[in-house]
């Protein structure tokens, strides 16, 4: 059983707020994902969590137990960090039973080579066990910081963007042996990422935060279905969001400089509007709009195309690759009932 | 050659195999070590001078022009080592057909003399090595604890403080001798080991905590906090974790406090004259009957300077790391 709660944290550095009135419930089991640009106070939150940095404000309950003045050694949590941080001139397998070896669990040492070497096998690092730190490569490194995290079941696992310094390939499989991880050890885990992938193939939860504020809360599914503004609504999705300006005019949202034109939905009820059409959203063949297409980037498994239409280049993805040409003027509409309607100052209407 | 097949293509200029080095390059890098040798070697010719004037004769220290070759003698080393009475030509007679004599008494007969016990330079050497070696570990202990508050913790006024710290070092140890020699006689800390201990680990200080802010500052602060969510206290963290990683800083640190309080001159002639008297006061003092004792002086000199070499040897490896200051490579 393990529960983490944040109640209201705020955090400053010298003159940058960096954590606003931050609220969270993690809950046990569960992959949970803090997704957010750059600066936007995801490591600072992690370290609240740890006890590494101090709130000023608000509360951080673990398990129900109120730990704003616990050390971090007491809270029982396993951080992973964002830069390696092995220790060096260790091997890799004492670094792995470094956790083991603390003060506070005293293990026997029969008992911290089973778990490393189990973790080690997970990981597959068993070839690595007896090198240091200091000659693995970049992947390797990073598994070992998993497995440092992993040898022991604290409350809940704090990941500060783990797989962001690997290359692409090495990325996708370990997201996907982490998440495996998770789900067959039942294991608590808060996940950071700006990798907005990485955020909807892992996540149970996700968190969007942006300048130390969380703009919204939920499953993949909402955050990706139901975006609560404009920034989550262009974080998440690739290719990105299309958002189009338009205006109320004769019983319809159009466009100024594209003959565009959006019935009015669920109570959008706005002069101006934003309006968001992914771009698996645009149709092109049939539909009540004609552009040209300026743009064919096939991708294999899908084809993205650029659809100029009077001012407005539109991004359009369909499945496969497609025989659509460069210059083709073609005729396109939208899936109506998947829109998405904003104000100007980006709330979802 | 053996293995032409496997030799590169083209020549390389650096390879851990002598045979795939190009002619040019090893050309190039026997001359750079003849020139570090031949270099290293002048810079040698006063210690060598030295350590031969130490097994010199009297007559033979002084000998215009210098000899190179001579018959060596252990006669600086006894005069250095023990205190002499002059013998009238009687007692010098006497003394010949004595057959007790050790080979000591003998290299003193020879000039007359009889060895009535050790001098007070043994002790005085003790000395020197009780003083700068305490002292050594007081300011690299306390540096490494100051220099570790002052790297990761937000010490109000740390700007200032460190700057105080550093300007401790800024005047001439001759210009506070006066002063301190007062205040010493005062607290009767004139002429004792505490005395001594307590101002060359001061003086000290400063520069240890200088030197190993700098050293801790490269020491990623991820390492303890990694360490300290694993289930360790704070101190345990430095101890497991930024202790090892500092090594070569404190390696350094250690050497230059300890060569500091080893050759200190000022101080110790004004503040120690008999219990705590350090040996580089001492030594010009050697002085025998009659004349400078030049090979005494010279084997004084070379006891003093065989600690410091040992320890700059067995710290070697560190230090060859250290003088790159802060150019460590991150983990
Ligand atoms: N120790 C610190 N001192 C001063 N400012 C800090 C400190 N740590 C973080 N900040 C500031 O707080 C804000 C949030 O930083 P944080 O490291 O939490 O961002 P992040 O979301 O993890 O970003 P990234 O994706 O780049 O890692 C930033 O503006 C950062 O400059
Ligand atoms: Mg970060």
């Amino acid at each position: 059983m393990s529960d983490v709660r944040l109640e209201n944290i705020s955090k400053r550095f010298g003159d940058t707020l960096a954590l606003e009135g931050i609220s969270l419930h993690i809950h046990d089991d569960e992959f949970f994902v803090l997704l957010g640009p750059t600066g936007a106070g995801k490591t600072t939150t992690l370290r609240v969590i740890a006890g590494l940095e101090k709130q000023d404000d608000g509360h951080v309950y673990l398990d129900d137990r109120l730990m704003d003045g616990a050390q971090p050694a007491d809270r029982d949590v396993a951080f992973v960090f964002q830069q390696y941080s092995l220790y060096p001139n260790m091997s890799v397998y004492d670094n792995l039973a470094f956790p083991l070896r603390s003060p506070l669990r005293r293990l026997p040492e029969g008992e911290i080579r089973q778990r490393v070497t189990g973790a080690a096998e997970k990981l597959r690092i068993t070839h690595l066990l007896e090198r240091k730190t200091a000659r693995l490569s970049g992947g390797e490194m990073q598994r070992v910081s998993i497995g440092r995290a992993i040898v022991r079941q604290p409350r809940i696992f704090l990941m500060d963007e783990p797989l962001s310094n690997l290359d692409a390939k090495l990325r996708e499989s370990l997201r996907v042996e982490l998440k495996h991880l998770q789900k067959t050890q039942g294991s608590t885990t808060l996940f950071v990422t700006h990798d907005q992938i990485e955020a909807l193939t892992m996540a149970d939860r996700i968190a969007v935060l942006d300048q130390g504020k969380i703009i919204q809360n939920g499953t993949p599914f909402d955050i990706y279905d139901r975006p609560a503004t404009t920034f989550v609504a262009q974080m998440v999705g690739t290719p990105r969001i299309n958002l189009i300006a338009a205006e109320w005019q004769d019983g319809a949202y159009r466009t100024p400089g594209a003959a565009l034109s959006f019935a009015r939905q669920n109570g959008a009820a706005a002069e101006k509007v934003l309006v968001g059409v992914r771009p698996e959203d645009v149709r092109p063949g049939a539909g009540d709009f004609r552009g040209e297409v300026m743009l064919v980037e096939p991708l294999g498994v899908e084809t993205i195309l650029h659809i100029r239409t009077g001012e407005i280049t539109l991004l359009c993805v369909v499945s496969g690759l497609s025989s659509i040409q460069l210059g083709e003027v073609l005729s396109f509409g939208f899936a109506v009932e998947r829109l998405h309607f904003f104000d100007m100052n980006g709330r979802r209407l | 050659m053996a293995n032409v097949a496997n030799a590169p293509r083209q020549k390389v200029v650096i390879s851990t195999r002598v045979d795939k080095v190009s002619t040019g390059a090893r050309v190039t890098s026997s001359v750079r070590a003849a020139i570090a040798v031949i270099v290293a070697l002048i810079m040698l010719i006063p210690v060598a001078w030295m350590a031969m004037t130490a097994f010199k004769t009297r007559p033979d220290a002084v000998a215009v022009p210098p000899k190179v070759f001579f018959e060596p003698s252990f006669e600086g080393f006894v005069s250095l080592l023990t205190s002499r009475r002059q013998l009238t030509n009687d007692e010098i007679a006497v003394y010949q057909q004595r057959t007790d004599l050790g080979w000591a008494d003998q290299i003193a007969l020879i000039r007359g003399q009889a060895i009535t016990g050790p001098s007070a330079f043994p002790r005085q050497l003790l000395n020197s090595l009780i003083i700068s070696g305490v002292s050594t570990v007081f300011s690299v202990g306390f540096g490494v604890l100051s220099a570790y508050a002052f790297s990761r913790f937000p010490v109000p006024g740390k700007d200032d403080l460190l700057f105080f710290i550093l300007s401790q070092r800024m005047l001439p140890p001759v210009v506070v001798t006066i002063p301190i020699f007062l205040m010493y006689r005062q607290v009767g800390l004139h002429d004792t080991h505490i005395g001594m201990v307590l101002l060359y680990t001061a003086f000290n200080l400063s520069f240890s905590v200088w030197l190993l802010k700098g050293f801790i500052d490269e020491i990623p602060r991820e390492y303890e906090e990694a360490a300290m969510v694993d289930g360790y206290t704070r101190l345990q963290a430095f101890r497991r974790i930024v202790l090892p990683q500092a090594t070569t800083g404190i390696a350094a640190t250690t050497v230059f406090s300890l060569i500091f309080s080893w050759n200190e001159y000022a101080f110790a002639l004004m503040l120690t004259s008999d219990a705590a008297r350090t040996a580089p006061p001492s030594i010009p003092l050697v002085l025998g009957t009659g004349g400078i004792e030049w090979a005494a002086i010279a084997a004084g000199s070379l006891a003093f300077l065989i600690p410091v070499v040992i320890i700059t040897f067995l710290l070697r490896k560190h230090l060859l790391r250290g003088v790159t200051f802060g150019a460590i490579r991150k983990g």
